[in-house]
């Protein structure tokens, strides 16, 4: 009995492949974009933990500076000579070629094991590591850059330390960082003595944190993959859309079926578990195609976010995807989840299937009515507790929390919204025709609402995302470009090989030139993170050409006298320090903070001091590289008689123009993964409409044949049909446009603020919006031409079976 | 005469083609009813619905009120239904996104022949007035074929096709409909053809034809 | 802690100067047996001269400030103390911050009959984490520390461990004993040797903290001190040594060098008043009678020590067999008893017993 009815339910999708179709592909996309997006967030924090791994900072509590600067050796030395077992660590980041590296100095003596260094021991030459010359480790491509650069000291190779790392003793750390004396971090060893007395006793200024506290490149990246992830989510949800409407309407399209098979005996139970069966089969299906597919849109992702990754925070960039097989077990069970969420009101009725009652339509005024009642109230209450989370809660998760309450909430207001919109009386003009045809047009779209409701949905999410990042993206780009413009003034920029010749360069430059302006900062920690130092000299092109978000009066000058600093916008939020508050810089170097700069698309804090106050507390300030500030169209000539006069290397001048290009090439990269997401939920929700309609289309024969048979052509029908899907997608576009202007106003001064450190003020883009929604009406006209075109195709006797006795 | 069907063929296409209506002729007169009564499959509603421009015929031809059928296109076909023949069905008649009240004026007003009085009163006589805000689903299926008869009144129509009006209703509400139909296509001056394989409901109207092996008898 | 990294990592340092690279174990215990070149040499009729010998020697290789001590608590128990740092020099010289060339290293146990506790601490000259200073005298690792006036009479000496602690005020009974010819003591037949001075005498009382509590103890202590640039020849695995102190108030001082050309022994009496005499080589006759299995190698835990020209014949016999040392130089360091012809205690030294089979060294 069983297989039969199983046959008996499959035989369903049989003759309704394209159901069957929409169900798997709808249930395969939302698996892929989810698991695509796990994939890579999976590979980066591999890459982060791989590299904490290897750099020993993993598993031990460590104590930190709580001003967030540099601690001195002598804390080290006070904290061991009271007992306490601790190991200094001095991290910061060097220029090697055109890049940075990440410099991590120990001490052999009392730093606990390390894997490069168990790897290294055999390979080191007999005291090398601490010898006068030193010895540096790193894998094999830093060291071949490493071994081009005959002013630093040998290199091992060392396969166990991340890629753009250097390990080495912190001795030689501190001389090729140019901290000397400093210290980033203590870890506080497992073995401690009796009796040591507490930490507040002999260290007050610095905080002990936890081993589990995240890492600060896990921190860094935080924001971009709750970005990854909420994008995931936000495809995941508009592929749930497909399949609940699909499951509907296979439920409701067998419930003859059903009651058959419940009239002849099969239990109710029985049923149930074969629907579920059959569902769970299905989600297998869909989830293996979905992983395939996934596997495939991450592999193309994983570039452009390793690019991301790299160039941008600065963190090891992850390198080829690997299956792993929590990431398998992840998709399959996401995609089961979801078949069972979306099925699940399916699986209900039919438990409750009573066996004989009249198969009746929807009662399109009473249950409209109660489910608008029920979506609004569930979509107010869901925005509200998007702003509760804002009050409550702070930080990123705050933030996307009130994104995911406004955007949910909005979705879920979307089909009371439009029932109201269409309910509005028409204004009739006086002496306009009658015409009952927009009457019933109107009733029509209204009762095709709860239908088409979910595919709505999804569009409002993916129009609004799309609104909400493009203006994100674009505001961001114009307000980036335009300082930039402001920002880069000199000129031509010049990189020496060495300070010697650096100091050649600026001598020989200085009677050809309006101005050199030396470029000289050294990487230091001031307030718990990575900050660069730029030491200015006094110069009217800054006061006049650097924009200042906020500043205390006579800056400038104050600054020039060195008695304060200037700190980039990233640097104020994240350390909460504005102007007028104190800046610890180092031990012994402590400034007011004169102003705050606007510095976009840089994560890691700036700070710009005198150029005397710099060099006088940051020993080994490398003097290489010059701004120039020459009439532009002497600058061909200047960079001829440069290249001419010094033997400088590839790359070592750049023009503004260059550098400008090469800033946006960066700013682009960032966003390439957002763009593509966009593209792709987009996409799904295009999709999500077509497979509504087409669900939706076997119901509508019996709609519109009364109306052809009142005389209404079946061409005039088929316009109809599609006008009602543009109408819908149009007002539905319409009702995005805050929506995503909201997300905008929330990623740019809350999201971005969090994740990045700096708020942008919010443009316009109406042509933008234009644009999209053109394409929204293209998606819907598109997608609702695919099944009525049929309608002109039908024969009339098709048409009359609807009212034959024989149906 | 109001229609005349003349010599009239149609055969159901396929690899062989099946007729089923072989020169089936009649006439009907303004504001005569006629029942059109013959075996199930016979093609009486194929019949009615040629005659209703719904559908095409091979050869022959059918005249309504001066226009030959044959030299319609779809527009004209259209523009037949909305405009000069009103259809009853079986069942399905009723457009079920709007209520009571909206159906019944619809055809009325796509015809442009709107007549509130007039359809005031055929509301009343159809006991409709309570249900005008109901939607198709909330009637009985008697209260439906009312609703439809009333649409289909509604526009004045010259010619009232029916094609078992009453076949989805029990006895008693399928004579009580009946009744009212007859009475309101008298009122109206409606011709009145109606197919029914019913010989009982046949004898309620003034003339009958019998349709057999394609041809009237 | 991860010492077969860092052990690696010292030897290779300590190996620095050496030429060929055979595998450090050929190199003697630690590596004392290598070469030193570039460092001070140890050249006979230097005299000392303090307190400044008491403080640090950078030019030479290796040094240490050596103190133990056997105690008594109240209840009779008997424990031996250990507090030393070593210092050992990459390059001669001192420098500031990380670049200092100094490496040190602290070694302190507490041993009683039933347990031996110890703990090691390494820190890297230049930063002060590390050191020893004189006006006044201090020596320390961390918190460990041994300070006192410049003349070494009194000393106070800290040290603490993951299981143990003690705070022990010393007072000196008697001169300091410059070993061998004033000082100059000689360690292998091709005339390695190193300066050698000891105070041989403290006073010692104070307090041991340990798991099962408190404990108040008296005793005797002996410090020693000692610097060279390569006291081991290249062919001297190891050494035993004897600090052993009479109950008749002498005192002897004796040490024995394995090589593999025969052994190298000296010894140092010391009467009652603090008199010393260098005894000739030879003079001095060791046996070990019976060795215990302690980390994973054979050592002997019961030695016959005969002086036949003082008529000394007696047993030294470990107060705790497994007083094994297991840091980065591991090596046997514990209290012994001495019992025949004469009674008293002292301490035992023993190094370079490896592993059967394995890379002990490593």
């Amino acid at each position: 009995m069983t297989g039969a009815a199983a046959l008996a339910l499959a035989s369903h999708w049989r003759r309704h492949p394209l159901q069957l179709f929409t169900l798997l592909a709808g249930l395969a996309l939302a698996t892929a974009l989810w698991s695509a997006v796990q994939a890579v967030n999976a590979e980066a924090r591999a890459a982060y933990a791989r590299a904490a791994e290897q750099l020993g900072a993993a598993g031990y509590d460590r104590l930190e500076s709580r001003s967030g600067a540099f601690m001195d050796v002598a804390a080290y030395v006070a904290l061991r000579r009271a007992g306490w077992q601790v190991t200094p660590v001095l991290e910061g980041r060097m220029r090697l070629g055109p890049d940075r590296v990440t410099v991590v100095g120990i001490d052999p003596l009392t730093h606990p094991s390390l894997p490069a260094l168990d790897e290294a021991a055999g390979r080191v030459q007999p005291g090398e590591l601490l010898g006068p010359r030193g010895l540096l480790l790193a894998d094999a491509g830093t060291a071949a850059r490493i071994r081009a650069r005959p002013d630093l000291p040998p290199v091992v190779e060392v396969e166990q330390i991340p890629p753009d790392t250097i390990i080495t003793d912190i001795g030689l750390a501190e001389r090729l960082l140019g901290l000397p004396g400093r210290v980033s971090r203590l870890l506080i060893l497992p073995d401690q003595p009796q009796g040591i007395p507490p930490l507040t006793e002999i260290a007050p200024a610095l905080e002990r944190i936890d081993a589990a506290a995240r890492s600060d490149m896990a921190r860094l990246t935080d924001s971009f993959q709750l970005n990854l992830t909420a994008f995931g989510l936000l495809s995941f949800a508009v592929g749930l859309f497909i399949v609940h409407g699909t499951t509907g309407l296979a439920f409701e399209q067998r419930r003859p079926v059903f009651r058959t098979l419940r009239a002849l005996g099969l239990p109710a139970r029985r049923l149930t578990v074969l629907a579920l069966a059959e569902m769970v089969l299905f989600a297998t299906l869909a989830g293996g195609a979905g992983l395939v597919l996934g596997y495939l849109v991450a592999a193309a992702l994983l570039p452009g976010v390793a690019a991301t990754l790299g160039g941008i925070y600065g963190v090891p960039a992850p390198g080829s995807l690997t299956l792993r097989p929590e990431w398998i077990a992840g998709g399959m069970g996401m995609s089961l989840a979801g078949a069972l969420l979306a099925g699940a009101q399916a699986l209900w009725r039919l438990r409750r299937l009573p066996i004989l009652a009249a198969p009746g339509q929807h009662a399109w005024g009473l249950a409209a009515a109660r489910t608008d009642l029920a979506l609004g109230a569930g979509g107010l209450a869901l925005i509200a507790a998007g702003g509760l989370a804002m009050v409550l809660l702070d930080g990123l998760i705050a933030g996307f929390a009130l994104l995911a309450g406004l955007m949910l909430g909005a979705a879920l207001l979307l089909p009371p919204i439009l029932g109201l919109i269409l309910r509005l009386p028409l204004p009739r003009r006086a002496g306009a025709p009658d015409d009952p045809l927009a009457e019933w047009f109107r009733a029509d779209m209204r009762a095709q609402l709860p239908g088409l409701s979910l595919a709505l949905m999804a569009l409002l999410l993916a129009l609004a995302a799309n609104i909400g990042v493009g203006t994100m993206v674009a505001s961001f780009r114009l307000t980036f470009t335009s300082w930039l413009d402001q920002r880069l003034v000199s000129e031509l920029y010049v990189t020496a090989r060495d300070d010697a010749q650096g100091a050649q360069i600026a001598r020989w430059l200085r009677p050809r030139v309006d101005a050199v302006l030396p470029i000289r900062a050294v990487e230091l920690r001031a307030a718990g993170q990575p900050v660069f130092v730029h030491g200015i000299i006094d110069h009217p092109v800054y006061r006049d050409n650097w924009p200042l978000l906020d500043a205390a009066p006579g800056a400038w000058e104050r600054l020039a006298r060195g008695e304060g600093v200037l700190i980039s916008e990233q640097l104020a939020r994240r350390s909460g320090k504005w102007t007028g508050a104190r800046l610890a810089l180092g031990p012994g170097w402590e400034r007011i903070v004169l102003g705050v700069y606007a510095d976009y698309g840089n994560p890691t804090g700036q700070a710009m001091v005198s150029m005397e106050d710099l060099l006088e507390h940051a020993r080994n300030v490398p003097n290489r590289r010059f701004g120039i500030r020459v009439a532009p169209e002497r600058v061909p000539e200047l960079i001829g008689a440069l290249r001419a006069a010094f033997d400088l290397p590839a790359g070592a001048l750049i023009d503004q123009a260059a550098l400008k290009a090469r800033s946006l090439e960066i700013f682009e990269r960032t966003f390439v993964i957002t763009g593509a997401l966009n593209i792709l939920t987009l996409g799904v929700a295009g999709f999500a409409i077509l497979t509504s309609l087409l669900t939706l289309w076997s119901m509508r024969l019996p709609q519109l044949a009364p109306l052809w048979a009142l005389g209404i052509t079946r061409r005039r029908l088929m316009r109809l049909e599609i006008l009602r899907s543009v109408a819908l997608a149009g007002l539905t576009a319409m009702l995005a446009l805050p929506l995503g202007l909201v997300l905008a106003r929330v990623l740019l001064s809350v999201i971005n603020v969090e994740a990045f450190g700096w708020r942008l003020p919010m443009h316009l883009f109406p042509l933008d919006w234009l644009r999209l929604l053109l394409l929204a009406l293209a998606a819907a006209a598109v997608a609702a031409a695919i099944p009525a075109r049929r309608l002109t195709g039908v024969p009339p006797s098709d048409l009359l079976k609807v009212f034959a006795n024989e149906r | 005469m109001l229609l005349t069907i003349d010599n009239v063929t149609k055969s159901w296409p396929g690899e062989t083609a099946v007729p089923v209506l072989r020169g089936a002729s009649l006439a009907l007169a303004a504001g005569e009813t006629l029942a059109l009564t013959g075996e199930s499959g016979s093609g009486k509603s194929t019949l009615l619905h040629l005659v209703a421009a719904l559908d095409v015929f091979d050869s022959g031809e059918i005249t309504i009120d001066g226009t030959a059928l044959s030299g319609l296109d779809e527009a004209g076909r259209a523009a037949l239904r909305r405009e000069r023949v009103a259809l009853v069905f079986q069942q399905f008649n009723l457009i079920p996104t709007l209520t009571v009240g909206q159906n019944l004026a619809f055809h009325a007003r796509l015809a442009g022949r709107v007549d509130r009085d007039w359809i005031d009163r055929l509301t009343g006589r159809l006991g409709l007035g309570a249900l005008i805000r109901r939607y198709p689903e909330q009637l009985s299926g008697g209260q439906q074929q009312r609703v439809a008869i009333g649409r289909a009144l509604a526009m004045r129509p010259a010619l009232l096709l029916a094609d078992e009006p009453t076949g989805n209703l029990d006895e008693d509400s399928s004579d009580a409909v009946l009744d009212l139909m007859l009475e309101l296509v008298a009122e109206t001056g409606a011709a009145l053809l109606l197919v029914t394989h019913s010989p009982r409901i046949a004898a309620r109207l003034e003339r009958r034809a019998h349709l057999a092996g394609g041809k009237i008898g | 802690m991860n010492a077969r990294t860092l052990c690696a990592l010292m030897i290779a340092v300590l190996a620095l100067t050496v030429q060929t690279p055979e595998p450090a174990r050929a190199q003697g215990f630690a590596g004392l047996g290598a070469d030193a070149e570039g460092f001070a040499p140890v050249r006979p009729g230097v005299p000392l001269r303090f307190p400044a010998d008491h403080g640090p020697h950078p030019d030479f290789r290796i040094e240490w400030w050596y103190l133990t001590a056997n105690l008594t608590a109240a209840d009779g128990t008997e424990y031996g103390i250990q507090w030393t740092l070593f210092r050992n020099a990459l390059r001669p010289g001192e420098a500031e911050g990380w670049r200092s060339p100094q490496l040190w290293m602290g070694n302190a146990a507490v041993t009683s009959a039933r347990a031996h506790r110890f703990a090691e601490r390494r820190a890297r000259g230049g930063i002060g984490q590390a050191g020893v200073t004189l006006s006044p005298f201090t020596a320390w690792i961390d918190d460990w520390r041994m300070e006192g006036p410049d003349d070494l009479s009194r000393l106070r000496l800290r040290a603490s461990g993951s299981d143990f602690s003690y705070d022990l005020t010393l007072q000196a009974r008697g001169p300091l004993v410059l070993h061998g010819r004033q000082g100059y003591s000689v360690k292998s037949a091709q005339g390695q040797a190193s300066y050698y001075y000891s105070q041989p005498e403290y006073d010692v009382s104070g307090t041991l903290v340990l798991p099962e509590g408190r404990v108040e103890v008296t005793g005797k202590g002996w410090l020693d001190r000692e610097w060279s640039s390569q006291p081991l020849a290249g062919d001297q695995a190891g050494w035993d040594w004897f600090g052993l102190r009479l109950d008749s108030g002498e005192k002897l001082m004796a040490f024995r060098l394995r090589g593999a050309s025969g052994d190298f022994t000296a010894a140092t009496w010391i009467e009652a008043d603090g008199t010393a005499t260098a005894l000739a080589a030879g003079a001095f006759e060791v046996e070990p009678l019976e060795t215990a299995r302690v980390a994973g190698r054979e050592v002997p835990v019961r030695w016959r020590i005969r002086l036949p020209g003082r008529g000394l014949d007696v047993e030294a016999t470990a107060l705790n067999p497994q007083s094994w040392m297991g840091t980065s130089f591991p090596y046997w360091e514990g209290p012994v008893r001495i019992s025949g012809s004469h009674a008293g205690r002292g301490y035992l030294e023993m190094t370079g017993y490896e592993a059967r089979g394995a890379d002990a060294a490593r």
